[in-house]
């Protein structure tokens, strides 16, 4: 009894003090509870049942996920595409972004040069592979075997979207391309938002080039953009599916460019087995999940 | 210790070498060679699409592509424009309502972190990012279907209005502002709603216009949110106009109106892009206080 009314009291008094706050974070509160906590609770509810949306789901328990692990080996294959992509184009992408920021940042015609950047994250996969398709063109018709025909590099075409070498390493180029979006952008306004003086201040405290400047001053003064960019990275590099069904197909060439969420895409809405491509989104979630809070740590977020 | 450093980062710190311009023209160049051979081919006769030796730029360019699209969308059972304003109408309240809801849910996470709750709801906030949207858009279905929103405008828009990458990348602008600031307001008495309003918006420009681009973008170019909650042709935007076209019978003969049809969707987001890109890289100073 004593102990409800504490919590009681305490929540009134929280009220009492945050009622402003609580009222702003209210629209945003509903709308995410009904719209996005429901849709992500109802698929973890679905990832143990088996579920094909015309029938009821049923409930299996753990199965799909003794399935996934012990039987699907196209799943391990999606594991290691996925794996071998984030670790390559997620560091890569977070690094780029920040650096090139940076560069443009002390150049003149910032503008332009932004411009050139960005604009390749804003075209749309479907549009752009049109494109790709006749850039890593498999025949001497397409562009860069024919360049490098031209120079004498290779005899014969490459077929870059047929081989299981070069499947894997077209995607991570184009999405390379692509990959100077949001985190980019905030990268160049944060870097607006370190105070002049601090870099006055480091110029007397002895830091005399750009690397210690970047280091001592930047980076730390940028920290909520920086682990922004982190976890977008990561988050959107385990996600890579868009890009890789474009150009090489569902499925591709012995699976050499099948994804974790292209696994998904197959099972969920062409088998049309949700409660299979529930438990593939779960098991990336949690994926996901424990690398960006591990990141975050690194990042140290104060919280 | 100070390291000895080539010359090139010693030269001036402000500003850009120019051996740092030639690399970032370089590079920028190679960015946008797939956006030139975009642009290309919208403006290629059909004859030259399938030449050997390929060729990148156009030779004689022509507007047929484009009139070709306009037929091809004149034999559509809706008029163009019809799809034009949806994608407009949606993309204009999606945007201005994640741009207003987001920021007011992200002020009391970044500035009163001990409020009871704040931490739990940021921390599912970021855990529902990285849950893979394809699988919850079935249950998102579900209940929109619930809610009789299927094929409304209200079903386009609301199940977009709380969308996590907002509001984290909202968060994380505020929580640079200086607590002072705000201190100072209270003190002088103003309301947390003035506060909002009046100093803490406008200190983070650059945030909200990024957020306003991300979400213009994302809404606009979004293909799976209206294929599943629309039926009607009437409700349909241009993503899915562009589809149809580009599926369907005499689909090769259309390639050059595809082209065309994908610049001009592409069009309108660069144009946002270019027009609102000056107060993306803008300082806080500008705005009349230094952090």
């Amino acid at each position: 009894m004593q102990i409800a009314r504490t919590h009681m009291n305490f929540i009134r008094q929280s009220w009492k003090q945050y009622r402003a706050m609580y009222l702003f974070m209210l629209p945003f509160f509903i709308l995410f509870l009904i719209f996005v906590v429901a849709p992500v609770l109802t698929a973890v509810y679905l990832s143990f049942t088996y579920y094909n949306m015309l029938e009821p789901a049923r409930w299996i328990g753990l199965s799909n996920y003794r399935l996934l692990f012990v039987e699907d080996d196209v799943f391990i294959t999606a594991i290691r595409n996925t794996l071998l992509f984030a670790i390559f184009t997620g560091p890569l992408s977070y690094i780029l972004s920040f650096t090139l920021a940076w560069f443009i940042n002390r150049a003149r015609m910032r503008q332009l040069y932004t411009l050139a950047f960005y604009a390749p994250s804003i075209t749309s996969t479907i549009a752009m592979s049109v494109v790709w398709l006749y850039f890593f063109a498999n025949d001497r018709y397409g562009l860069i075997n024919y360049g490098l025909m031209n120079i004498g590099l290779i005899n014969e075409p490459i077929a870059w979207l047929k081989e299981q070498a070069t499947i894997l390493p077209v995607i991570m180029i184009i999405s390379l391309w692509m990959s100077m979006g949001t985190s980019f952008l905030v990268f160049l306004a944060g870097l607006q938002d370190v105070p002049r003086e601090l870099y006055d201040a480091g110029a007397v405290d002895g830091i005399n080039n750009a690397f210690q400047e970047v280091w001592h001053i930047t980076l730390p003064v940028m920290r909520p953009q920086l682990l922004f960019g982190a976890v977008m990275a990561i988050v959107n590099s385990f996600a890579v599916f868009g890009v890789a069904v474009q150009v090489a197909g569902l499925p591709s060439p012995l699976y050499a460019g099948h994804t974790i969420v292209a696994h998904l895409y197959d099972y969920g809405f062409i088998r049309f087995e949700m409660g299979y491509a529930s438990a593939i989104a779960v098991v990336l979630f949690i994926a996901t999940f424990v690398l960006s809070r591990w990141v975050m740590r690194i990042l140290g977020d104060n919280e | 210790m100070p390291m000895k450093l080539p010359r090139l980062f010693k030269r001036d710190k402000r500003h850009a070498s120019p051996l740092e311009y030639f690399f970032l023209t370089l590079l920028a160049a190679f960015m946008i060679l797939p956006l030139v051979y975009m642009v290309s081919t919208a403006f290629k006769p059909l004859e030259e699409m399938f030449l050997y030796p390929p060729r990148f730029f156009v030779r004689n360019p022509t507007w047929q592509n484009f009139t070709d699209l306009l037929i091809a969308i004149s034999g559509l059972s809706v008029p163009f424009l019809r799809y034009f304003f949806n994608s407009l109408f949606v993309t204009a309240c999606v945007t201005g309502g994640t741009v207003i809801i987001s920021s007011m849910a992200a002020y009391p996470l970044a500035k009163y972190p001990r409020m009871p709750g704040a931490k739990l709801f940021f921390n599912i906030v970021i855990a529902t990012l990285m849950f893979a949207p394809e699988v919850t858009q079935i249950p998102r279905y579900l209940i929109v279907n619930e809610f009789h929103l299927v094929d409304t405008y209200a079903g386009l828009i609301l199940p977009l209005l709380a969308g996590s990458y907002g509001m984290f990348l909202m968060k994380q602008f505020m929580e640079q502002l200086p607590v002072e600031i705000i201190e100072a307001a209270k003190v002088d008495g103003a309301s947390e709603w003035t506060i909002f309003w009046k100093i803490v918006m406008p200190l983070v420009r650059p945030a909200w216009i990024t957020l306003i681009l991300l979400s213009f973008i994302g809404t606009w170019n979004d293909y799976f949110t209206p294929l599943i909650f629309t039926r009607s042709e009437q409700m349909k935007t241009l993503p899915l106009m562009l589809s149809t076209l580009s599926g369907g019978p005499g689909m090769v003969a259309r390639t050059g109106a595809v082209a065309a049809a994908s610049l001009l969707v592409t069009l309108p987001t660069l144009l946002l892009f270019i027009f609102l890109q000056r107060y993306v890289m803008e300082t806080m100073a500008h705005s009349g206080i230094k952090g």
